[in-house]
């Protein structure tokens, strides 16, 4: 295992480890060989040399609208939905030392879900009623619902501070609520309205448009940097909640803020594609183990993230024939992965 | 800090969870550059206090002082680059090396800015040979054994380069040797760097061959308070331990030792402890002779 390494420029002394360096550098080329992919797969032909080309500016003009009005929307949201589903379970996953924590337990999932079925089922009279909401009322419910039940399951957990095993019982008690409830809707509802409530309920980037990529981008902006601060206690915090304070750690209020920066990254990412299966889970364990280090790096959970949602879409759109929502591709492509990487027999470091 | 001002001082506290209140009202300071432990049956509160010294607990009345200032005015942060707790069921982290871990015992210095330094560079590697873990500075910490792990977090304790350690239970799960390891260790870092060392044992033989005073708890007060000698008596362990037992004089530190008695053979052993009794008064004389002239000179 290669230690710790690190330059003092006196003001700024950073440290890093030569292993998750080079990762998240691959996971970053792996996120734009998606990128490229998924501009790439589509009705009409188009080289890598052209996307390129293209994104940097000196493209010719048809191709300039079927890349930034016609491809690009839909891989940017993938991306940005990957980005915020890696982040946000790396967060969730080491904040409560348990690596089947997903921000789901937080109930902003199920909430998001509830809010956007009761929304199309009440609201929609059909799917193309559906399908025009999502433009704009349906991301609103889902945001709403999700921050709702995630402060209903936060307020539950409160006890003299949060305690994470507290938090993921009550956080599973009320996802199993809202599903009910959300199944019941669904149940009722008559079959052109599920039909567009479970399109949604999948996960899927079909109709998104630049109008879904710019909350994801401002969210990430703010939210990113801002989960990078919490990267040092967040390591203290494997040695237990005692060590932490210790080692001068605010615990609760450490706690607090992760999972706030958690609940808002799912909850901008559920709002721009519904519920993507499987990321938030599988890209923080992931690239734990490409990495080889004692908890989900942050930025390359982030960018595997990135890289799984946008690999999935094209998937789902090319090389399956009929269009398939991406949320159905990614835990089929990502689930294996996981499994090989922990099954590997000459991995040194077991689950 | 002024030279009256003690180390550590539990200001008329009152401790507990919850509903359940373990101490009510309890005073205990603790001065600079001593090594104290803290005995006492299971349950009596031992860890309570030393959690309450660590501010991991805070008193539901009373102050904890740490240089004569109030932990509830200080930041979790200021207080640990004075004060040092190790825990005692510390979690273990995967895929970490043991130069990593003691590298965390750095991070109440360190800034946003200024994640690490070479100066805690000098720092960790200063404590891995303190504890005689630098050979093993690159082995991952899931593969030591339990007397190097122990040697492991106590080092990174020592990284944090702090006047006050507390150690909760440190040589629990240690095999004889480690846990005179452990407590030789800690006798060192007491000599060379002068700490304040306040520390849980349970081994009653072991604290007063290694503490320069001995503070027993007993329901929710301190039932006796000074050095080995005048703590350890077969009264005491009566009545904090409910145990019969001999205290004579360790052979080898002459500090006192305490060896348990059977209840049945009790009386029996009376007549062969009379020559271990005056054994052990003439033991305790010299040492509190050898005392009395280090105290005049």
């Amino acid at each position: 295992m290669s230690g710790r390494r690190g330059v003092d420029l006196r003001v700024i002394a950073l440290p890093w480890r030569a292993r998750v360096l080079w990762i998240t550098l691959a996971c970053l080329a792996a996120v734009l060989a998606a990128l490229t992919f998924g501009i790439v797969a589509g009705s009409s032909r188009m080289g890598v040399a052209d996307v390129w080309t293209t994104l940097l500016g000196a493209g010719s003009r048809t191709y300039q609208f079927i890349v930034f009005e016609l491809r690009l929307p839909r891989v940017a949201a993938g991306i940005g939905v990957g980005l915020c589903l890696g982040l946000a379970g790396a967060l969730t996953q080491t904040f409560s030392r348990n690596p089947l924590a997903t921000p789901d337990i937080l109930g902003v999932t199920s909430g998001a879900s509830a809010g956007a079925v009761t929304a199309i089922v009440i609201g929609g009279g059909g799917y193309s009623v559906g399908a025009s909401l999502l433009g704009f009322g349906i991301p609103v419910v889902a945001t709403v619902g999700g921050l709702l039940a995630a402060a209903v399951v936060y307020g539950l957990s409160w006890r003299q501070g949060v305690d994470s095993f507290r938090l993921i019982l009550i956080g599973i008690g009320v996802t199993a609520i809202l599903s009910g409830l959300t199944n019941y809707l669904l149940v009722r509802a008559q079959i052109t309205q599920a039909t567009a409530a479970t399109q949604w309920l999948v996960g899927s980037l079909s109709g998104v448009s630049w109008a879904s990529v710019w909350p994801l981008a401002v969210v990430l902006a703010i939210v990113l940097p801002f989960a990078l601060t919490q990267s040092a206690p967040l390591e203290i915090n494997q040695l237990g909640d005692e060590f932490s304070t210790g080692l001068g750690v605010a615990v609760q209020r450490h706690r607090t803020l992760v999972i706030v920066a958690a609940v808002v990254l799912t909850s901008a990412a559920v709002s721009a594609a519904g519920p993507v299966e499987f990321v938030a889970f599988v890209a923080p364990q992931v690239a734990r183990r490409l990495a080889r280090t004692a908890r989900p790096p942050l930025i390359a959970s982030a960018l595997v993230g990135a890289a799984l949602v946008t690999l999935a879409d094209v998937m789902a759109r090319a090389a399956l024939g009929t269009e398939i929502p991406v949320g159905v591709v990614t835990a089929i492509v990502g689930a294996p992965y996981l499994i090989w990487l922990i099954t590997r027999p000459n991995l040194k470091e077991r689950a | 800090m002024t030279t009256s001002e003690p180390m550590l001082h539990a200001d008329t506290v009152t401790l507990g969870y919850d509903r359940h209140t373990v101490f009510t009202g309890l005073d205990l300071q603790i001065e600079p550059g001593t090594v104290t432990t803290l005995i006492g049956a299971n349950g009596c509160g031992k860890s309570t206090l030393l959690k309450a010294f660590g501010r991991l607990l805070a008193p539901s009345a009373g102050h904890i002082k740490l240089g004569g200032t109030s932990v509830r005015h200080l930041s979790a942060r200021a207080v640990a680059r004075r004060l040092a707790i190790l825990p005692q069921k510390p979690l273990t982290p995967a895929a970490t090396s043991v130069r990593d871990l003691v590298m965390r015992g750095r991070h109440p210095h360190q800034t946003l800015l200024r994640p690490w330094s070479g100066h805690d560079a000098r720092l960790v590697d200063d404590a891995l040979a303190a504890t005689g873990m630098t050979e093993l500075a690159d082995r991952d910490v899931t593969s030591l054994s339990g007397g190097q792990l122990q040697r492991a977090w106590i080092a990174l304790v020592l990284a944090q380069d702090t006047p006050v350690i507390l150690l909760d239970e440190p040589t629990t799960f240690l095999d004889l040797s480690h846990q005179l390891e452990v407590l030789r260790l800690v006798r060192r870092i007491n000599a060379d760097q002068g700490s304040t060392i306040v520390m849980v044992l349970h081994d009653l033989s072991l604290a007063a061959r290694y503490s320069d005073r001995l503070v027993v708890l007993h329901e929710g007060r301190v039932l006796a308070d000074g050095e080995p000698w005048q703590v350890i008596t077969p009264e005491v362990l009566a009545a904090a331990f409910g145990l019969e037992a001999l205290v004579i004089a360790d052979p080898a530190s002459g500090r006192p030792m305490v060896v348990p008695l059977e209840p049945t053979t009790a009386g029996a052993a009376e007549s062969d402890s009379t020559e271990l009794a005056s054994e052990q008064s003439d033991a305790r004389s010299d040492v509190h002779e050898g005392r009395r002239a280090s105290q005049a000179g």
